[in-house]
Parts: structure tokens; sequence; C-alpha cells
């Protein structure tokens, strides 16, 4: 895959609640999701469809750990996953919830 | 568009580079241009729209809510709307207003004309307008000698009324001129001191360009200085992918760098017309009318134009040139208004291919064996007066009557 990984992103804490952000519009495409977010005007893409079901199912979960799961992420793909989310999240596509 | 380039997950089922994905189109735009009016205060030299007056033709307000609704329904993120000088519109205001309600965020270009301190103040409260002030000098005599005289104030003024009513991150955007490359760092500096962020993009030989580019187009060394100068400020300076041509230099630029029209892009002018890019009016580039049947939607999804751009295409006579995988080839707007042919290199190819090639169509225009194609629509100001209700005196007596100094033998 071409796109680079161009800073390093901050830990992710997967057991933590997170949601897509409010201001972020998400598009479904046969390659996964195009994502833009309103406040930095900034266009990012999921590149599957499992990611995609993870992210759109963030906010229904206690963690996104428990939103990996529930996609049939495997322990094996997991950190594969989690490096994703950190990327989304260092984008500002996804935020931390607060716990209800 | 700017894409963040780092939100990629699950590489191995990754049917393949994202930019092959959009090579060949999606189901919807990510986002267009939308020239809401041929009328415009200025008559910038280099315009690629050959702006001026209004078509009478212009789509109604009521048309134009019904593309937004059209827009909405297939998720398009965003339009870019300019003109023209889109804010001399009347209904402006309400169609932005309209649009951001049905979750259709607007980018709005302007020279500024209409931008005073009560509209920037309600311009800074909106998440979903964003604003692109055009300045191509960053000295009024730079400026004016290409926008027009007093241009460069008008601009300056919107930008302060901008910053004072604390929107930050509106856009400066300058199109990359021979007089204006020099410029980079003040233009940087104005962007600054306003809290801008600074949209470089290419000049392209479209609309009035045509007539211009060869005296306004940047040297090769120009270019190369500019490609140094983009790589230096990465993401910090917006391009909106129009240099994607510099890739062949070695390092690419951030962005997509792929010519999207038709595939992810494309342009819908003030009379409907949708067009492959913003760069491209012209008949060889048109694909439909929002006013067919089936609106923007259906000339989106089955022109036979767009259909053609999305399939791969071959390199043509750049196939053998080890940097074709960077470049592709370039502009096709770029390619077309100057006479080169499509397949082949850019006219601002910087390994040198496109001069060569200009060179050669140059020798067969000389012999009047080749011309460049003419943009298709023009709505320039008219440059000659023209008198209303008041005769001149005749010049000559045939002016007043064909038999006037006939004398019968």
């Amino acid at each position: 895959m071409a796109c680079a990984v161009s800073t390093e992103p901050t830990p992710f804490d997967l057991d933590h609640p997170w949601q897509v952000d409010p201001r972020v519009s998400m598009r479904p495409e046969p390659f996964g999701a195009l994502l833009y977010h309103f406040g930095t005007r900034r266009l990012s893409f999921l590149k599957n469809q499992r990611v995609l079901a993870v992210v759109r199912s963030l906010a229904d979960h206690p963690s996104a750990r428990a939103a990996c799961a529930a996609a049939g992420v495997t322990e094996a793909e997991l950190p594969a996953y989690t490096r994703a989310l950190a990327a989304l999240a260092d984008s500002h596509m996804i935020s931390e919830r607060t716990p209800a | 568009m700017t894409l963040t380039q780092h939100a990629a997950a699950g590489a191995r089922s990754a049917p393949g580079r994202l930019t092959d994905l959009f090579q060949l189109g999606l189901d919807a735009p990510i986002c267009l241009t939308w020239e809401l009016t041929y009328a415009c205060n200025l008559s910038c030299v280099h315009c690629l729209s050959s702006s001026g007056r209004r078509d009478p033709r212009e789509l109604t307000t009521r048309e134009c809510k019904q593309v937004i609704d059209t827009l909405q329904r297939m998720q398009v993120f965003y339009v870019n709307i300019g003109g023209g000088e889109p804010t001399v519109r009347p209904d402006f205001w309400e169609l932005v207003d309209y649009a951001t309600a049905h979750h259709v965020g607007v980018k709005f270009s302007t020279n500024g004309v209409k931008i005073t301190p009560d509209v920037a103040a309600r311009l800074a409260a909106s998440d979903y307008v964003d604003v692109q002030i055009s300045l191509d000098g960053a000295t009024a005599d730079v400026n004016d000698a290409v926008r027009g005289a007093g241009s460069y104030a008008t601009a300056m003024r919107a930008m302060a009324n901008l910053s004072a009513a604390g929107f930050r991150g509106f856009k400066l955007s300058v199109v990359m001129t021979r007089q204006n490359i020099p410029q980079l760092d003040a233009f940087k500096a104005i962007a600054d001191r306003f809290g801008a962020q600074l949209r470089l993009t290419r000049l392209r030989p479209s609309g009035r360009g045509a007539d211009v580019w060869h005296d306004l187009h940047p040297t090769a060394d120009q270019q190369r200085s500019l490609h140094a100068w983009l790589v230096a400020h990465g993401e910090q300076v917006l391009t909106g992918d129009s240099f994607f041509h510099l890739s062949a230099y070695g390092s690419a630029l951030p962005g997509l760098n792929l010519c999207g029209a038709g595939r992810v892009v494309c342009l819908i002018d003030p009379v409907g017309d949708v067009y492959a890019c913003p760069f491209a009016i012209h008949e060889n580039f048109l694909a439909g009318n929002v006013r067919d049947d089936g609106g923007f939607e259906t000339v989106w999804r089955s022109s036979r134009l767009f259909a053609s751009l999305r399939t791969p295409d071959t390199g043509g006579a750049c196939r053998s040139c080890g940097f074709y995988d960077s470049c592709r080839g370039g502009c096709m707007a770029a390619k077309f208004f100057t006479g080169l042919p499509l397949d082949g290199p850019d006219p601002e190819c910087v390994q040198g291919y496109g001069e060569a090639a200009l060179a050669a169509l140059a020798a067969l225009a000389a012999v009047g064996a080749s011309a460049a194609p003419r943009p298709s629509v023009d709505h320039s100001h008219r440059t000659v007066p023209v008198t209303i209700g008041r005769r001149r005196p005749p010049q000559r007596g045939c002016d007043e009557s064909p038999l006037a100094g006939f004398a019968a033998p």
C-alpha cells in the first residue's frame, strides 16, 4: 500500500469509548468509505468494509476493543486496526466519548 | 481538496492503490466546482471561465436548490462555488444557507468585493462555510496588472475584515505566474498576518488564460524552485492537487496527485452545463446539463464522456517515460488549450518534453498548419463601448445611403 504513515501517531487507547466526530460526514464506497471533516476540512478514507463496520459502530460499544471484536477482528489483526484507529484519532475523524 | 494520507487500514485486503481506484471514478464526486454566475466586477486577464457578463440562461434560485438537493442525496461533501464573482448574485447568501442546511459544505471563491465587516462576522460564525480570497500579486503592482486596478486593495480589505471577525484559516488563493513566483514568501507572510492559509494553484491556458499563458506561465527554473518551496512547506500550504505534474521531479507533493477530471471532480457552469473540470470549458469536455432528464446525477453516472475518462489510460507518447507513474501525463486542459495531444506530455512537463512539443507545434502554426482550440464559451466584458440612442455622424456618404456618391453615367 502506497499510503505511508507520515507522522508517528499518538498511542491509542483501545479500552476507551470512542465515536465518529460529530462534524464528520461518512460516505460508503465499494472499497470502504470516504470521510470528510467539516471542521478541519480534510478528507480521509477507510480501506475496507471491516474497518468501516468498526468505525461505524464505535459509538454503540463501551470501548474500541469491543467494537473491533463485534466486527470480527481477530487478535492477530488487532494491531493493524489499532494503528488505523490511531491515525483516525490523530486527524480528529474519531474522538473520545465521555462514558455515560 | 486535502487528503490526509494516513488513515489506511487492512492493507492486505485493499484491491489496489487508492489513486488507482479513484482513476476509475466514484459514484459521486468528492467535491465539485459550481460557478454560479458569469457576471463579474473584474476582468482578470487570465480568467479561466472568460467571465464578465451575466448569461441570461443562468440557473434560477429554484433550479440551484434542486441541484443542492441532488448533491445532498449523492452525499457530495462540499462544493467550491465560484464564477464570475458569485457574491454578486442577489440570492447568493440564500443559496449558501440552503446548501449548509442540507449538509453540503460550501467553500466559495471571491475577489472580496462583498466581504464587509458584517458579512465577515456572519461567515466567521459558520463551520460549514469556507472562504477563498483571490490575490495574484503580493504587491499591488503585480496583482493589479493581472486582476485590474484597485483589486489588490479590495482583497486586502476583505482579508482584514475576515481576520478582525475572528475567521481563522480562510484561504488566500494565488494563481502562480512568472511575475509572482518570486513573491512566494511574501504571500505566506500575508496569509500568516491575517491568520489565513495559503493556497497556490497552477495557471491554466483556459478561458482568457489562453491569450496570456505564453507570457504568464512560470519558466522551467521557476517551476523547479516552486516545487522545492512546496516540498519544504508540506501540508501548511494547499495546492488543490494542481501541481501534480511537478511530481516528476522525484518527490510527490501532499494530495492525491492525479487528474480528477470526471473521476472525482467536475464543473457545473452558471447555465447548468456539466464539464469534466473547471479548466475545461469547451464542447469537447461537455458531459451534459443539470436541466436534462435525470439531472446532475444522471450526467455524473451515465455520460459517455465521463465513462471514457474513467477508463484506464494507456499513457500514449508518455508511456516510455520513467516518470509517467508520478505525473500521469499531467493536466488534460493544459494540453488541450495549448494544442497538444491529450495522450502526450503536459506543456510544462518537467522533463522538457512539453517544451519540445510546443516548439514543434509553433513551427506548424507558422505555416498555418495548426492552431490551438479556442474556448467555446465567452462572457468577457465587451471592450468596445456601445452607444445607445445617439447616432454617430456618418463618416462617409455610403453610411447613410448605399447610392451616395453614385452618379449614373
